[in-house]
């Protein structure tokens, strides 16, 4: 079947952009998720100035590869978020994760991986309970990983009596904490951030598939996407699998160098959703992007060690998320509109210029007309 | 599907009777591990269980019934128990003024999270888990350990009993039936159903819909308040973790829900909430004669939450009446397959 | 009927004069008068767009007018809100209700204005009240304590009713009433509409069915591209001269000849007894290469046929062949996979992610339903675009910010990247300008061309008329007739409102 359908000659063709690679670059950043960018690299900056050791290379290497874990959680959590639900169950999945490689490897080499296997098949499982039970059972994704949480972390203190135990073998460990060494200019490079690249690439890729395009269109409109044949239950519960996987990731790098703790991961939903949402991604689905989200893990972290450097409390450290989380909210619902407008406000006269004869006048509403702007 | 059951069983009558239930199989199970569970030693243990959570879901009631979420009430819970308790050093002439002020402060904290809400449109799980760590952060910085101490007149509050009851149960039960006369006697509570039911349509009928909104985190907030009053009169200090250590704010969300009120608003009640409170408290009890391991009971109330919400789920699908419809189970099934 | 109160013609309680209303300056309501006297039912008609719902809008205080009065007993008044209306006396029930499902019938008719005695709600004043304005409705049935949800369409109406009573309105407008009800429950619309005029007060009556109009209405006023055709006591027309006075108007739109050489082929989609809850009986060939019009009023089943051809509320009875295949979609996906498009009523609601771009919006149905081909649609976009004509600045800008013509042009064009066999459409063209409708007439004729069968559901009967090979109109859920290609408006309105039957058995196939 031919693609151009009627007979009418060949008409303007629509650009694939609006403006140069420059424009769209500032486009983007006048939106949430492009701006946290901008602001990521100011905290840094910040953070330089008011402490030059921190300037050194390896050190902001290093810093990156702590926060490795939340951007590896943040991302995880983004799937979900985008696609209108929740995932409250992270932190306990990572606590589960640590304690079960504490556990199962111990110090036997040659079991690191089925045991990883195992940590990864238990990831998927867990997210797809999530999946079924919020998309099936038509339960509130809040109130299943909710519950999720409860079990879970339930689970964790009962097999291991509330207490540490278990330390995986060092091997193990290496992934967390080990770094390539002798590296030109920034001296060290850990694994922890490779694994981050690599899986922030994966998940930018993810995201430009017909599987992420998918997600974010259904957070957006599920009736529009429902009736475009999407089947809303598989989906959604793809993002769930992806946000305890990545869950997991984020354990198996915590325990490298946190170690086995029933408290490790406690409260990391928490921190990823204010990751999530400071990278302008908006709660309810639709919107954002998925570096953003890890650039909003950054921000976090270097806002948290730029207090550290300015010496204040660290105890101080849950206000300012406090704070950030309800400002970022508030800002993003609205500044996303704006900027994603395009560019001249009298689109009207763009328009009509570009209109075939065809077009009556009536076919060129003011620039406010009440068919655009708010649905 | 739901044919058997009639329209004339609320919701909230379902929750009672699988209240009921969780009482009959509580006591047998109580019976076999050889204790007896109406002993006025283990109803009144109960009802002490119910008092806090009771305090905290039935303010969370009211925020849900409004299509709101407050996240910050362990944090007001602890807040106020530190504030309280340094303000009495032990004085029992102090008491008075450290109620006032402590409660004050958790207005405050309600009047904040309900203008973020209604004001700047913020969604009240972020509105009030931002609230809830900027609280955390102050509480942290501030407050290392245990502070002041409540006079023993203050501590009977929390101890003392009429019959098997606890007197903190009455109170909280005085609590209940004031949100109760609030939502059906007062025009706030009507248009706190109707804001969390349409927002649209409550406009179109004139309500100011911040109203409602601001009215019903603040008595949360406040409700809070009187739980970490509570804990103050149990514990005898002030703690400043004191409310996150119970996970009162899942708890309270989870007993909300389980008693029946729709967690988008607009529909439920606190009689169900109390029913859902009640239900913990009782698996709880049971548990422990039981001698279950108290981490296990999170994994028993974690599954109880989830299967329970499925149940009212599977109620609240409805469609457009259909003029041709054959009852049909195939239908029904396609329905439910898509 | 209210009777007539003698020679003295009764006092007068709401003249417009002059309403004007225009929209992206499009003028909808040109120059309009309409005079209510008590007790009187005044009947508005017209066919869809005639401006009927912007007039009732108007004097509901949803709109203001840009020229023209409105005068209440003889005072000027001008509302910005509908409350405003309401406490003034006119009082409206639209058609998309504005009722709390999880509260009680009391509890909505007095929503806002709960009566308080010492500061709390007069919980029994209220019930009693509402008691008693149920029953000068004449209705028993109703309990003032009973759940909204458990009422059924046709009492929800009544509690919307008693609503506006007890706002003491003198003025009550109805938009098409009877829409969703069945015949008994018209009847017991008939019989409150009674009581409200013996009462005294003034009925603004907006219907699509002929006989309701003329069973209930003292005047008509007739609607007609927004322009005011008669205002006449209805005793003085009947059907015929009605559904003449609504049609005949001089087309202004124009529809686009067949591409040479399109003709109908092989059955492509067939329907055999087919219904589920909302369809009965249908019976219905299409043929590749021709476009099928379904006609009929507000509630008769359209949207629902198509729904349930497409999967969305799938056939629970009968057989419906596709291409020489026994198929029945389960849900949309299956629907999509098997060759069928669906052009949805409302784009906005379930046709289009407005905060996605274009190049999203087009791929959308590609993207989820047949991954593997999206790169080969990815090239195709541009083209389909273009031919559709879709004015934008570029394909990374988001749907929400096009005009409603481009906005449906976006949603064809997510349908077009995946070739389907048979497209359903549903009210194509509502809400778009001149231009983008005469794009979406030729996409349809070029796609009959390519052997593509075309359903299309409208409410616009010049559209039905001038675009389709054949006309099927539907009436309370099944088939009611077919008319041929090229009949007259008034032909298909006789069938659609029950005037005529064409078909006397309902059963018989209407091929």
């Amino acid at each position: 079947m031919s693609t151009t359908t009627t007979t009418t000659p060949p008409r303007r063709q629509i650009p694939a952009h609006q403006g140069g690679l420059g424009y769209r670059a500032a486009a983007a950043v006048a939106t949430p998720g492009g701006a946290v960018f901008v602001l990521a690299f100011g905290l840094l900056i910040a953070t330089i100035i008011a402490n030059p050791n921190f300037g050194e290379p390896d050190f902001v290497i290093r810093f990156f590869g702590r926060v490795a874990p939340i951007a590896i959680a943040a991302m995880g959590q983004y799937f979900v978020i985008v696609s209108g639900e929740f995932d409250l169950s992270m932190g306990a999945v990572v606590t589960a994760q640590v304690v079960m490689a504490g556990n199962l490897i111990g110090q036997d080499e040659g079991r690191i991986l089925p045991v990883t296997c195992l940590m990864l098949l238990v990831g998927v499982g867990i997210g797809l309970l999530n999946g079924l039970a919020t998309t099936l059972l038509k339960v509130p994704s809040f109130i299943v990983t909710l519950g999720m949480m409860l079990a879970l972390a339930g689970l964790v203190r009962y097999l291991t009596g509330g207490a540490a135990t278990g330390n995986p073998v060092d091997s193990f460990r290496e992934i967390g904490r080990g770094e390539i060494e002798g590296v030109p200019f920034v001296e060290v490079i850990p694994y922890k951030l490779i694994i981050f690249l690599v899986l922030a690439a994966a998940a930018a890729w993810l995201m430009r598939r017909p599987f992420g395009r998918s997600l974010i269109a259904a957070g957006d409109n599920p009736d529009t996407a429902a009736h475009s044949g999407t089947s809303l239950w598989w989906l959604k519960t793809r993002a769930f699998i992806i946000s305890s996987l990545s869950a997991t990731v984020a354990g198996i790098i915590l325990v490298g160098y946190a170690g086995v703790h029933p408290s490790v991961g406690q409260g990391y939903e928490f921190t990823a959703i204010t990751a999530v949402v400071l990278g302008g991604v908006l709660l309810g689905g639709g919107r954002g992007w998925v570096l953003s989200a890890a650039a909003g893990a950054f921000a976090l972290e270097l806002l948290f060690t730029l207090l550290t450097v300015l010496e204040v409390e660290s105890t101080w450290r849950d206000t300012v998320q406090g704070l950030i989380i309800i400002v970022a909210v508030a800002a993003a619902g609205r500044a996303w509109k704006v900027g994603r407008r395009p560019r001249r406000t009298q689109r009207s006269q763009g328009q009509a210029a570009a209109a075939a004869p065809t077009s009556s006048p009536e076919s060129t509403p003011p620039s406010k007309g009440p068919n655009t702007g708010d649905n | 599907m739901n044919l058997l059951r009639g329209r004339t069983l609320t919701s909230t009558g379902i929750v009672y009777i699988v209240l009921l239930l969780a009482i009959v199989v509580g006591a047998i199970l109580t019976a076999t591990a050889g204790r007896n569970f109406f002993s006025q030693g283990n109803i009144s243990s109960i009802l002490t269980g119910t008092s806090i959570l009771g305090f905290i879901a039935i303010g969370q009631t009211l925020v849900i019934l409004i299509g709101s979420l407050d996240l910050s009430v362990p944090f007001v819970a602890s807040l106020v128990s530190v504030l309280a308790a340094e303000r009495m050093a032990g004085d029992p002439a102090n008491v008075p003024m450290a109620v006032v002020v402590a409660l004050a402060v958790a207005a405050v904290v309600g009047l904040a999270n309900g203008l973020i809400v209604s004001v700047l449109g913020v969604h009240g799980f972020v509105a009030t888990l931002g609230i809830g760590l900027v609280i955390s952060g102050y509480l942290a910085t501030n407050y290392q350990g245990n502070t002041g101490s409540a006079p023993r007149s203050f501590r009977l509050i929390g101890a003392s009993q009429i019959g098997p009851v606890p007197v903190s149960t009455l109170i909280m039960l005085g609590c209940a039936v004031l949100a109760i006369l609030m939502l059906r006697r007062t025009r706030v509570g009507h248009h706190i159903y109707a804001v969390g039911g349409n927002r649209e349509v409550a406009r179109l009928s004139g309500i100011r819909t911040q109203v409602p909104v601001i009215a019903a985190h603040l008595l949360c907030s406040l409700l809070a308040g009187l739980a970490g009053l509570l804990l103050l009169a149990r514990l005898s200090v002030g703690s400043p973790t004191i409310g996150q250590q119970g996970g009162y704010d899942l708890m309270s969300i989870a007993a909300v829900v389980l008693g029946g009120t729709l967690l988008a608003g607009g529909k439920g009640n606190v009689l169900g909430t109390l029913a859902g409170v009640a239900i913990f408290a009782v698996m709880d009890n049971v548990m422990a004669a039981m001698e279950v391991n108290p981490f296990l009971k999170d994994v028993i109330r974690g599954v109880v939450i989830v299967a329970a919400v499925a149940v009212y789920a599977r109620r609240e699908i409805d469609r457009r009446p259909a003029p041709f419809e054959r009852p049909s189970a195939l239908d029904a099934a396609l329905q439910e397959a898509r | 009927m209210p009777e007539s109160t003698g020679p003295v013609p009764p006092e007068m309680l709401l003249r417009a004069r002059g309403l004007s209303k225009s929209f992206a300056g499009h003028r909808v309501l040109d120059d309009v008068d309409l005079e209510l006297r008590s007790g009187q039912v005044h009947g508005l008609v017209g066919e869809n767009g005639a401006g009927k719902s912007t007039l009732m809008k108007l004097l509901a205080g949803v709109y203001t007018p840009d020229e023209g009065t409105i005068e209440l007993g003889g005072e000027p008044v001008s509302f910005s809100h509908p409350l405003q209306a309401q406490h003034a006396g006119v009082s409206t029930v639209f058609q998309e209700f504005n009722l709390l499902p999880e509260r009680s019938v009391a509890e909505n008719v007095w929503l806002g204005r709960e009566p308080r005695r010492r500061g709390f709600v007069d919980t029994s004043r209220m019930q009693a009240d509402t008691a008693d304005l149920l029953k000068d409705l004449g209705v028993t049935h109703i309990r003032p304590g009973q759940r909204v949800r458990s009422l059924s369409v046709a009492e929800q109406q009544i509690v919307e009713i008693a609503k506006a009573v007890s706002f003491d309105s003198r003025v009550i407008q109805m938009d098409e009433p009877t829409a969703a009800l069945a015949d008994h429950e018209v009847e017991l619309l008939y019989g409150i509409i009674a009581g409200l005029t013996e009462r005294g007060v003034g009925i603004v009556y907006v219907s699509h069915r002929l006989k309701e109009v003329f069973d209930l209405c003292d005047t008509i006023t007739v609607l007609k591209d927004g322009q005011q055709v008669t205002t006449q006591p209805a005793d003085e027309l009947d059907d015929a001269s009605l559904v003449r006075l609504m049609v005949g108007r001089p087309i202004s739109t124009f529809f686009p000849d067949k591409v040479e050489g399109t003709e109908a082929g092989e059955p492509m989609l067939e329907l055999r007894k087919a219904g589920n809850g909302y369809v009965d009986g249908i019976d219905l060939t299409l043929r590749a290469g021709e476009i099928v019009g379904i006609s009929g009023l507000q509630g008769s089943g359209r949207t629902e046929l198509l729904e349930a051809v497409f999967g969305v509320r799938p056939f629970t009875r009968g057989e419906m062949v596709l291409d020489g295949k026994s198929l029945r979609p389960r849900s949309p996906r299956h629907a999509i996979r098997s060759g069928l498009a669906m052009i949805t009523e409302d784009r906005k609601a379930t046709g289009l992610a407005l905060n996605q771009t274009i190049l999203d919006n087009t791929l959308g149905v590609v993207r989820a339903v047949f991954p593997r081909r999206t790169s080969t649609a990815r090239r195709e976009v541009p083209g389909i675009l273009s031919s559709l004509d879709v004015s934008a600045r570029a394909m990374d800008q988001e749907a929400q910010f096009l005009s409603g013509g481009n906005q449906q042009k976006v949603v064809l064009a997510r349908w077009l990247t995946t070739h389907p066999r048979v497209v359903l459409m549903d009210e194509p063209t509502r809400g778009i300008d001149v231009g983008a409708k005469h794009a979406i007439y030729e996409l349809m004729r070029a796609l009959t061309a390519e052997g593509v069968c075309v359903l299309m559901v409208s409410s616009e009967l010049p559209e039905v008329i001038g675009m389709s090979d054949r006309i099927l109109v539907m009436r309370d859920g099944r088939l009611a007739g077919e008319l041929p290609a090229g009949s007259d408006e008034e032909a298909v309105l006789q069938v659609a409102t029950g005037v005529t039957t064409l078909s006397p058995t309902d059963k018989e196939p209407a091929r």
